[in-house]
């Protein structure tokens, strides 16, 4: 399996790079489906597909397929226009390739365009158009105040139940409502209908105040801003041609591991509460904390803040302050590796955490699925080594994979991303690389687009940053890895018990901030 | 079962004494921030056009509103004067939106609930958490306050699943329109007298997210609001500090200094 030849209409990109946008091949519309569908068996896998309008009031299609193995990204796109009263309309993807489920619904949302044949034609969002066009399923009703509203897939039968649950759930967490069709405990489907979180980010990554715009990207998901701000920043960076120093990138490697840190131990603690294993819970619970700690540290926000920028780092990590927090990774590396090994000693957690909420290798190919999620598949994906940018050009991580696509494999390879983001932590933290932490970016380039991907701790951010002809931001599309796995939870569910929810759900975690926008 | 008794005695105990001790904040930590209006030259406005959500003004004065503030330190860059820094002071909770206005005086902390309110929910508070669109890291760090650094149970105050169950709502995000609807019947669902609190500066305000038209701008005008936190998100201890002053657990001013604590 290989990239296109140079003769084919695609445009071969990396992480980092931009490119003119008169240079990406456009294809017609009635043939996108099929030609982006064929780039899938070159080993294709479909890590984006937007769309955004044009100066002329139709809108563009553009579709990014990832060759993970070769490094490269592949664009095209298609205008996509109404002709003779009838919507505008396209043949659509995902009936080929499921993986593209979401992002036609949300381009269908977006702009009215349909796609033709989807099998799953639901709002995603529930928002008006944003060129006041009606989508496929009628023009958007405000007067309707919730995205509750939705016409769920029913199973009909004696002993047939449903279960509704959310948006307010009983936990401190997000909204977004989960619909159970059930037989006993047995759950036959499960639905999720998002976008209670829907806060309108993407117009705002183009606000003039370029700090506002940074702050936006890092609260698009909060519990992964430095992963979000890495993607961003790369994408602005590629624009504006500017190479960060090797000390700023270091600085970014060391930012984003951490937030990995805080997050796994996190998720591997709040696993072991929802199976009731409380010690492990209550010590992962409180080194969570610990690794947050480290980030105010290091920039003043527990959540990686106003750290990363266009240009480099905020903040520097002066050789005193490398070595006191090189000292107490030193530290949690033996505390959260005695925990783990007392934990996944336990039958009673292997026997919960295995064979519950399995999704198949084939699964995940087809939806597309990415971060821990997709590796506890066998899918070898992480942008750290696919695409490597920054640190990871120079310090490579070995990619976490496991096999049985279970609670347990996502659990394993949490602990195995700890045990890497330790091991990396205490070599960078003993590095001195040189350079000034921050340069000003300067301006962007024309008419171009640039790309930016970070692997945040759940999977694949991925920004796509559009110019004017002034250099001026004109359009950014911002994606977080959730959208690519939220369909991949619902399959898991398929014959677990109803009980298994929370487990299997806390097993994904998937962001509902970073889904809405 | 043994390897699980190790594990547990070489954790130890690991509860922060607060509020009798305070818990060492890093340097670079952002609390309260410090403004000196006398530093500044005459019609600059360097640090308001620097704010990214519109903080900071400065005409009849500088003013910071720490409602609106993400604590990001642009302004700080900005000023050529040195006019504005951040100290290290957690305590950030007001009881009235216009006390989160800095003005180079001392900020009005957040007092105890009235007496008949205190008399109901001082020793046992229970609160329903309502996440309206916010970003997640304000919902984090409240749940951070249930963990065993910080066992916030010892106070009586408990974070419970069903409105009917609570005295009130703990409310992150923007209220996003599309919760808009929920936040209402969950306030409706708690029984009288009830409270509200709001956390960060995207319930206050909007946060980064204001003027979007997907988002209400903050939970003002939609709900009655007992206690203001603000931070973006606020540290835990920020927001503790806050609910242990609204149930009169602390007592004091933002002078430098031990605050009262009562016990």
């Amino acid at each position: 399996m290989s990239p296109s030849s140079a003769s084919a209409p695609w445009l071969t990109v990396r992480n980092g790079q931009c490119v003119d946008q008169a240079a990406v091949p456009s294809v017609s519309s009635g043939g996108f489906a099929e030609h982006v569908v064929s780039a899938r068996g070159r080993g294709g896998r479909l890590a984006q597909l937007f769309g955004r309008r044009t100066p002329e009031g139709g809108v563009m299609l553009y579709a990014v397929v990832a060759f993970d193995h070769a490094g490269v990204l592949e664009l095209c796109r298609t205008p996509v226009e109404s002709r003779g009263g009838e919507p505008p309309a396209y043949p659509c993807l995902t009936a080929h390739w499921p993986a593209a489920q979401a992002f036609e619904r949300e381009i269908a949302e977006q702009y009215g365009v349909h796609p033709l044949g989807h099998p799953w034609l639901k709002p995603l969002r529930y928002h008006a158009t944003d060129n006041g066009a009606p989508a496929p399923w009628g023009a958007f009703d405000s007067s309707k105040p919730i995205p509750g509203d939705y016409p769920f897939y029913r199973v009909d039968g004696e002993e047939v139940h449903e279960v509704a649950v959310g948006p307010v759930h009983a936990g401190v967490i997000e909204p977004g409502h989960f619909r159970f069709q059930c037989h006993g405990e047995e759950v036959l489907h499960l639905e999720i209908a998002l976008g209670y979180e829907r806060r309108g980010a993407e117009p705002l990554l183009l606000h003039p105040n370029a700090a506002r715009s940074a702050l936006v990207a890092e609260t698009i998901a909060g519990d992964a801003s430095v992963g979000h701000a890495l993607a961003y920043c790369a994408a602005l960076e590629a624009l504006a041609g500017v190479n960060i120093s090797s000390r700023a990138a270091a600085i970014r490697g060391i930012a984003l591991e951490l937030e990995r840190l805080a997050n796994h131990v996190g998720d591997l603690g709040a696993l072991c509460t929802d199976i009731g294993f409380l010690p492990a819970s209550a010590f992962l619970g409180r080194l969570r904390g610990e690794f947050l700690s480290l980030t105010l540290d290091v920039c003043g926000s527990r959540f990686g803040r106003n750290l990363l920028r266009p240009g480099g780092v905020r903040f520097d990590i002066e050789s005193e302050l490398a070595a006191a927090l090189r000292a107490r990774v030193a530290g949690l590396q033996k505390e959260v590796q005695q925990v783990l090994d007392m934990m996944f000693a336990q039958s009673s957690v292997l026997a919960r955490f295995e064979g519950t909420g399995v999704l198949s290798h084939e699964q995940a190919e087809d939806l597309g699925l990415v971060g821990p999620a997709a590796r506890a598949c066998g899918c070898r994906r992480d942008v750290r080594c696919d695409h490597p940018l920054g640190i990871f050009r120079f310090s490579h991580i070995p990619v976490s994979v496991e096999t049985t696509g279970d609670v347990y494999a996502r659990a394993v390879v949490r602990w195995l991303e700890v045990q890497r983001s330790l091991e990396f932590l205490l070599e960078q933290l003993g590095a001195k690389p040189e350079g000034r932490i921050f340069q000003p970016p300067g301006a962007l380039r024309p008419n171009a687009l640039g790309v930016g991907l970070a692997e945040t701790w759940r999977g694949e951010a991925m920004y796509v940053a559009f110019t004017d002809d002034a250099g001026r931001l004109s359009f950014v599309k911002a994606k977080d890895p959730s959208i690519h796995n939220w369909f991949g939870l619902a399959q898991a569910l398929r014959g677990m018990a109803i009980s298994d929810f929370p487990l299997c759900n806390k097993s994904f975690n998937l962001s509902y901030a970073g889904h809405d926008l | 079962m043994l390897k699980i008794l190790t594990t547990r005695w070489k954790q130890g105990h690991r509860t922060t004494r607060f509020p009798l001790e305070l818990p060492t904040l890093p340097p670079r930590f952002r609390g309260r921030p410090v403004l000196e209006p006398a530093r500044c030259a005459d019609g600059c406005r360097a640090c308001a056009d620097a704010c990214p959500t519109g903080a900071i003004t400065t005409d009849g004065g500088l003013q910071l509103d720490l409602g609106r503030c993400v604590f990001c330190t642009e302004c700080v860059d900005a000023c050529p004067e040195g006019a504005i820094t951040y100290s290290t002071d957690h305590r950030l909770a007001t009881r009235r939106r216009a006390d989160l206005v800095l003005a180079g005086a001392e900020l009005q902390l957040a007092d105890r609930l009235a007496d008949e309110l205190h008399a109901l929910l001082g020793r046992a508070l229970r609160l329903r958490e309502v996440c309206a669109g916010s970003c997640n890291a304000c919902d984090l760090d409240t749940n951070v306050l249930n963990t065993v650094g910080w066992d916030l149970s010892r106070f009586g105050i408990h974070f419970v699943a069903s409105p009917r169950h609570a005295d009130g709502l703990v409310v992150t995000g923007a209220i996003s329109r599309n919760m808009h609807h929920a936040l209402r019947e969950t306030y409706a669902a708690v029984p009288e007298p009830r409270i509200v609190i709001a956390v960060g500066a995207c319930a206050i305000s909007g946060g980064p997210f204001r003027g979007s038209p997907d988002v209400c701008d903050g939970v003002e005008g939609l709900l009655p609001v007992d206690l203001y936190v603000p931070g973006c998100p606020p540290h835990p201890l920020t927001l503790l500090d806050g609910l242990l002053r609204l149930i009169g657990r602390i007592q004091g001013k933002a002078a430098e200094g031990v605050d009262a604590v009562v016990p």
